[in-house]
């Protein structure tokens, strides 16, 4: 008898298992291929809590709001007041954060440049150095001070309007970098001392120094050559956020830069950027209470990377105690990566709009994440200033709107205590009562 | 000669005085007495002076050096000439790890021996040490020249670039993919010329060079292992 004989013998349908999904099975096809992890950007893609699991609860009786369009809504922000005798202050409180030219196009950076000036705030280099056309278009730019120092000289560091000394990236805390040898051109080349077309690989810690103590020297150092002029922030990932900051502000800093897991435009191992790290919600009280406990809330910044979308998202940043945000990948979308107009040319490189992560190979069908001259000539960083910039002031737009319903005249005013949460993850996370109760997971005094 | 006693002026009113001097300053000659090991003396000059700090130096002694010449009459700290572009650091003691980490110009000379990492992703600096170097000297060095008068040790160049080695006496081990080279007479033209400027006498033929087998250029999985 045949048992495959559906007439005779009841069939069972077809069963996935949970645990060898098709995506599991697809990496470990590809692995068996090529002997070899992959490598991507676009940060964490499973699912963690974040954000939208928090909701603002608006006015009522108990609370008033402003009047929108009437009522003033402030959304400035200065960043490093503390010790540097030329703050920066912004007319917003959303940045562009840290991306390399080499990752990205010349024009690419112009047009970060472009829309973070026009909307008022500031955008920042990476692991490649300064170029021209970025200090050109950015009224405030943030000079990246990080391991690989690629680029990295006295002149554009005395240009720079901050200095952030990067100690890690939300995607890959603790991990370096690689740019692959095809984005190597001979100005990426020449700009970071290397060869043209080979592989470049960042370093994970500074070459320099070590540990807490070597970076309070080494902030000293920076602060003696610009004359204690710029801010100096520090950039962490989102690993132990309240020692980490801790140990930030003792060595100097004026800012600290946290960025979480979903934290994107880094390129490194999928199972680095999937298995390391910490989720954007969870990192960002146990950093405010850290400046708390420090007595330096609102005098040493707080800035929040990783995953920030809308002005939603700005604005449940800042009411868990954020000073400000930094945004990579909602802004390289911004621009037109990712664009569904491209959809034939990215299922040529086997994937589809929304989904294309490989932005290290240089083959970014858009022109952004490209040196390859046919495809940057696709993008136009004037039209690409004027997304940027329409999609920060939409970002600040929603922002203010949520603010005005809590009743707020600034952004900074956004409190706790405007937020409920809508599941126990995130009430746990965020310090913040479950909707509908005056409980968190945590909460002192409640036994759980 | 000027002189400035750092310990009654302070390091920031120090550094700013010489940062001060313009291009053209006649006043050339500056002597920092009472350093006591502080960090940051003469970071970030950039104008043709002569600094002579007369005892030891901390962290970061003429680190992003331009142009000037800055005399340690003593030993130096961590990360000394640190990211120099040109210029020249001359140390009469030892220098502690890091020493020209990614610097990219000018020379620095150690009269003693330089401990770990030395010229650590140096960038086009040429570093002459008359005594021995620590282990992991010149980790992923990109291009420039590191002269060893005595002794290198463990992982010398490990996973470096085009920057080139010079050793005269022994090496306890190479790093990954840095490999012994032929020293030709373009080489021994240049190292004389590097000993020379170090004012160091020595016969570039006692030295055997070392620089990338250039195995991990491009990825190459059969190549995993040495990452």
């Amino acid at each position: 008898m045949n048992k495959h004989d559906p007439k005779r013998i009841p069939q069972t349908t077809p069963r996935q298992s949970a645990t060898f999904t098709q995506d599991i099975n697809s990496d470990i096809r590809r692995a068996a291929a090529t002997g070899i992890y992959d490598i991507r950007g676009g940060g964490a893609k499973r699912k963690v809590p974040s954000f939208d699991d928090l909701l603002f609860m608006g006015a009522s009786i108990s609370r008033y709001p402003l009047e929108g369009y009437r009522e003033k809504c402030e959304t400035n922000v200065t960043i490093g007041g503390l010790h540097a005798s030329n703050p920066i202050e912004l007319d917003i409180p959303i940045t562009i954060a840290g991306m390399s030219f080499g990752a990205l196009s010349g024009p690419a950076k112009e047009a970060l440049g472009r829309g973070a000036s026009a909307a008022g705030t500031s955008t920042t280099t990476g692991d490649g150095g300064m170029t021209p056309e970025e200090r050109g278009h950015s009224n405030k730019l943030v000079y990246q001070y990080l391991p690989s120092r690629y680029g990295m000289n006295p002149n554009d560091l005395r240009k720079a309007d901050a200095i952030e000394i990067v100690v890690g990236q939300g995607a890959k805390p603790g991990g370096g970098g690689m740019l692959l040898g095809q984005k190597i051109s001979d100005r990426v080349a020449e700009m970071r001392n290397l060869p043209k077309g080979i592989d470049q690989r960042s370093a994970c810690r500074h070459p320099d120094w070590t540990g807490p103590d070597d970076l309070e020297i080494k902030i000293l150092e920076l602060r003696e050559i610009t004359g204690w002029k710029v801010p100096i922030y520090v950039k962490v990932a989102g690993a132990r956020p309240y020692y980490d900051t801790t140990l930030a502000v003792k060595a100097g800093a004026d800012a600290v830069v946290l960025d979480g897991m979903q934290g994107g435009t880094a390129a490194t191992q999928d199972v680095f950027i999937e298995h390391v790290g910490l989720p954007t919600l969870a990192i960002v009280r146990p950093a405010v209470q850290a400046l708390q406990d420090l007595g330096m809330h609102r005098k040493v910044q707080l800035i929040l990377s990783g995953g920030i979308r809308s002005g939603a998202d700005v604005a449940k940043a800042m009411a868990l105690g954020a000073d400000a945000v930094a945004i990579g990948t909602a802004a390289l979308i911004a621009l037109g990566d990712n664009d569904p107009k491209w959809e034939a040319e990215y299922n040529k490189l086997g994937t589809t709009a929304g989904a294309y992560d490989d932005w290290h190979e240089g083959l970014d069908p858009a022109g952004i994440t490209t040196q390859d001259p046919d495809l940057m000539a696709r993008f136009d960083p004037i039209e690409g200033g004027r997304r940027l910039k329409n999609y920060l002031k939409v970002m600040t737009l929603e922002a203010q709107t949520i603010a005005r319903a809590c009743g707020k005249n600034h952004l900074h005013n956004l409190e706790p205590e405007d937020l409920v949460a809508l599941t126990m993850e995130a009430a746990a996370m965020a310090k913040i009562p479950l909707a509908g109760t005056d409980w968190y997971p945590g909460k002192p005094g409640s036994g759980y | 000669m000027q002189t400035i006693d750092l310990t009654e002026v302070g390091l920031r009113e120090t550094n700013a005085t010489l940062h001060a001097q313009a291009e053209n300053t006649n006043q050339t000659a500056w002597e920092i007495i009472n350093p006591r090991g502080s960090h940051a003396i003469a970071c970030g000059l950039d104008a043709p002076i002569e600094v002579t700090v007369k005892g030891s130096t901390g962290y970061y002694c003429g680190g992003m050096n331009q142009q000037a010449t800055v005399n340690i009459h003593g030993s130096a700290g961590p990360g000394t000439g640190e990211n120099m572009m040109s210029g020249k650091i001359i140390i009469e003691g030892d220098a502690s790890q890091y020493l020209g980490a990614t610097a990219h110009g000018g020379m620095i000379v150690v009269k003693g021996n330089a401990s770990s990492r030395c010229g650590i992703s140096m960038k086009g600096v040429n570093i002459v040490v008359q005594g021995n170097i620590g282990h992991m000297s010149a980790f992923m060095g990109q291009s420039g020249n590191l002269v060893v008068c005595g002794d290198a040790g463990d992982a010398l160049g490990d996973s470096c670039y085009e920057a080139r080695f010079f050793v005269r006496g022994s090496v306890k081990s190479l790093g990954a993919d840095c490999e012994k080279k032929e020293m030709r007479e373009e080489h021994l033209t240049l190292l004389q010329g590097l000993l020379d400027e170090a004012g160091i006498d020595a016969d570039p033929k006692d030295f055997t060079r070392y620089g990338s087998a250039r195995n991990l250029y491009n990825f190459d999985v059969d190549n995993a292992g040495a990452y």
